[in-house]
């Protein structure tokens, strides 16, 4: 009881001192070097939580199994032509599906304080967005190859063979990073992740069930019919399956990669201006 | 201008509005580098809103603000490159682990991938928190969290940084830890402002406060001169024997002033009470034989510093502190 002691906690003050020291500025990452950073950032939670991409491989495998088999017979006459039909529009429906979870994931991450950190580094300011879509596109390439090769072991065999069906998933992706900007303003704009999932989900499942994804659009109604025929997601559809057949359809894909630079032209200096302000 | 670069922060008449509230009611801020500056005040008062504005994260609209010479909103590209903040929400990413994380804010600084993974080793030795490296954020205690926060915060030693409400929540280990990288940040160069509840946290660390309170600053000086203004604090004495207390309670107030009976039965406290009249009414307490439990010193506390300041009490209370502590068996 007589001896003097040093209060507990005293943490090691000589290391802290040197490592506070011991630093000098390095020169600013460049644009592409700070946003691939953010993409590794998202790989990482990907090794960390590798469930999280149950949701989006799993509901579309669901789908695939659902249409193919509940409603292929009565569609399309027998499974194995319905399925011809309807992968590649399933491929479109699993990686759209996916974008809108871009959306919900940096709604997430708006909630937490690391943003505050990440907007106080004298960085490119979009490269948080830019990267996390990066990350993401990673997701939108495993959604897609799950649905592919459940195609392939259900039977589905493309005329277009592994180009036609690489060629169609690059594309999907390709206008996926351009759709997920929307999802991205609506992930600033709401203000729970809830709230995000639903009102995505609100926007993208209709679209998708009004465009030929399952249906062949010369069985509908007039009106009905030209709304899926100008609807984006059914050109999509189109252009992929065209692509898978091997025999693409140029102007299915020219359109298809106008709209998504359009959605990206008009989103993304939106999603920054937003990111900026909140 | 040679006077305005000695500041590290020059605000005034900071100013912002969300909605109807007026988070924050023209603040004059003058931070001279080289110093641990406190900004007190309750919650609500306004602290995070203007650390927000000096970091760059949102625009006054009110105002202006200069930080090491630069606009905040003019070149706010150029602050960014000089301070580092560590927010009241822990601003780590929780889905990784603590070395990601520092790995993380090295690349994004510009280190090289060596050199940001030397560093981030480096810094989690020196914090503690070795470890716990490879472990998920969103698993780490408290205390481990702050510290790695603050360690992220000077991946690059910045020239300011922001610290907001660092120690709330933490265990008196934690928060000593936490103030003794505080200290030797500043003793390296470094300028801090320290945004805190609590009075003793700005006493031990801060050589200027400045008391905030419905988004303005209500008083301004060193912790001395602050605590001269409330007055002393307050002698709180747990006896062995309750049935003794009325008799205590003659004796403090002969030998140190006005006494509270506390709630516990055989506890009281007498206001008025500085370390000397503590300790002569201690000895005397003694000597009289009443057998002590414990006894301290407390602080004037958070919301006497309100009181006295304001005239109203600050809408949430805080917990007092204790200066002087001893136990007794
Ligand atoms: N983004 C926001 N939107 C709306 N109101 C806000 C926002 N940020 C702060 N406020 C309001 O501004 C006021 C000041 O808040 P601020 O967070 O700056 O206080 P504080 O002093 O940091 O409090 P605490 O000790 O609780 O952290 C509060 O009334 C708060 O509700
Ligand atoms: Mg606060």
């Amino acid at each position: 009881m007589t001896a003097t002691t040093t209060a507990p906690g005293s943490a090691d003050t000589a290391a802290v001192r040197r490592a506070i020291s011991s630093t000098s500025r390095p020169p600013r990452p460049g644009p592409l070097s700070a946003a691939l950073t953010f993409g590794w950032r998202g790989m990482l939670k990907v090794k960390h939580v590798p469930e999280q991409l149950l949701d989006v491989t799993v509901t579309p495998v669901m789908f695939l199994l659902m249409f193919t088999y509940l409603f292929g017979g009565a569609i399309a006459g027998s499974t194995s032509a319905y399925l011809d039909y309807t992968l590649p529009g399933l491929l479109v429906m699993s990686v759209l599906f996916t974008t809108v979870y871009s959306g919900v994931s940096l709604n997430t991450d708006l909630t937490k304080g690391v943003v505050d950190r990440f907007r106080t580094l004298p960085i490119w300011r979009p490269a948080p967005l830019v990267g996390s879509l990066l990350g993401d596109s990673v997701r939108y390439v495993i959604a897609g190859t799950v649905i592919i090769v459940v195609g392939v072991a259900l039977g589905y065999r493309p005329d277009g063979g592994v180009v036609g069906a690489v060629s169609a998933l690059g594309l999907v992706v390709a206008f996926s990073f351009g759709l997920s900007w929307v999802f991205c303003v609506l992930g600033l704009l709401l203000r729970s992740p809830n709230a995000v999932m639903n009102a995505g989900f609100m926007a993208i499942f209709p679209l998708t069930f009004l465009s030929n994804v399952f249906v062949d659009p010369a069985t509908l109604p007039g009106p009905l019919e030209a709304f899926v025929d100008v609807n984006p997601i059914s050109v999509l559809a189109t252009a992929s399956r065209s692509l898978m057949a091997g025999a693409p359809d140029g102007e299915a894909i020219v359109i298809s990669l106008a709209v998504a630079a359009g959605l990206a032209a008009v989103f993304l200096p939106l999603t920054t201006r937003l990111y900026r302000s909140r | 201008m040679t006077a305005q670069t000695e500041l590290a922060i020059d605000a005034s008449g900071l100013g912002k509005s969300f909605g109807e509230t007026r988070a924050v009611a023209g603040v004059d801020l003058a931070v001279p580098a080289g110093a641990i500056y406190g900004v007190l005040g309750p919650n609500g008062a306004g602290k995070t809103t203007t650390i927000r504005m000096l970091a760059t994260l949102i625009p006054p609209d009110a105002g202006s603000a200069r930080v090491l010479g630069h606009d905040v909103v003019a070149e706010a590209a150029t602050v960014r490159e000089l301070v580092s903040l560590t927010g009241q929400l822990a601003s780590v990413d929780e889905e990784l682990t603590g070395r990601e994380n520092l790995r993380l804010l090295g690349r994004l600084l510009g280190c090289s991938r060596a050199a940001a993974k030397a560093r981030a080793d480096e810094l989690l030795d020196a914090f503690d928190i070795a470890e716990a490296a490879g472990r998920l954020v969103k698993h780490y205690s408290g205390g481990m969290r702050r510290r790695l926060d603050i360690a992220a915060s000077i991946v690059v030693t910045p020239r300011l940084m922001f610290l907001d409400e660092p120690t709330t929540g933490l265990d008196p280990r934690s928060r000593n830890q936490v103030w003794e990288i505080a200290r030797a940040l500043v003793a390296e160069g470094t300028t801090i402002l320290l945004c805190t509840q609590y009075l003793e946290e700005a006493d031990q660390l801060a050589d200027g406060i400045a008391v905030i309170d419905r988004g303005r600053v209500i008083a301004e000086g060193t912790p001395a001169d602050l605590k001269a203004s409330v007055g002393t604090g307050s002698l709180y004495v747990r006896l062995l024997d309750p049935a003794r207390r009325a008799e205590a309670a003659q004796l403090l107030e002969r030998t140190v002033g006005p006494v509270v009976l506390e709630p516990e039965p055989a506890a009281l406290s007498a206001t008025g009470a500085d370390a000397e009249r503590a300790a002569t009414a201690v000895a005397e307490l003694h000597r009289a034989g009443f057998p002590l439990v414990h006894f301290s010193l407390q602080q004037p506390s958070l919301d006497e510093v309100f009181l006295a300041l304001t005239g109203h009490a600050a809408e949430e209370t805080s917990p007092s502190t204790d200066d002087l502590q001893e136990h007794l068996s």
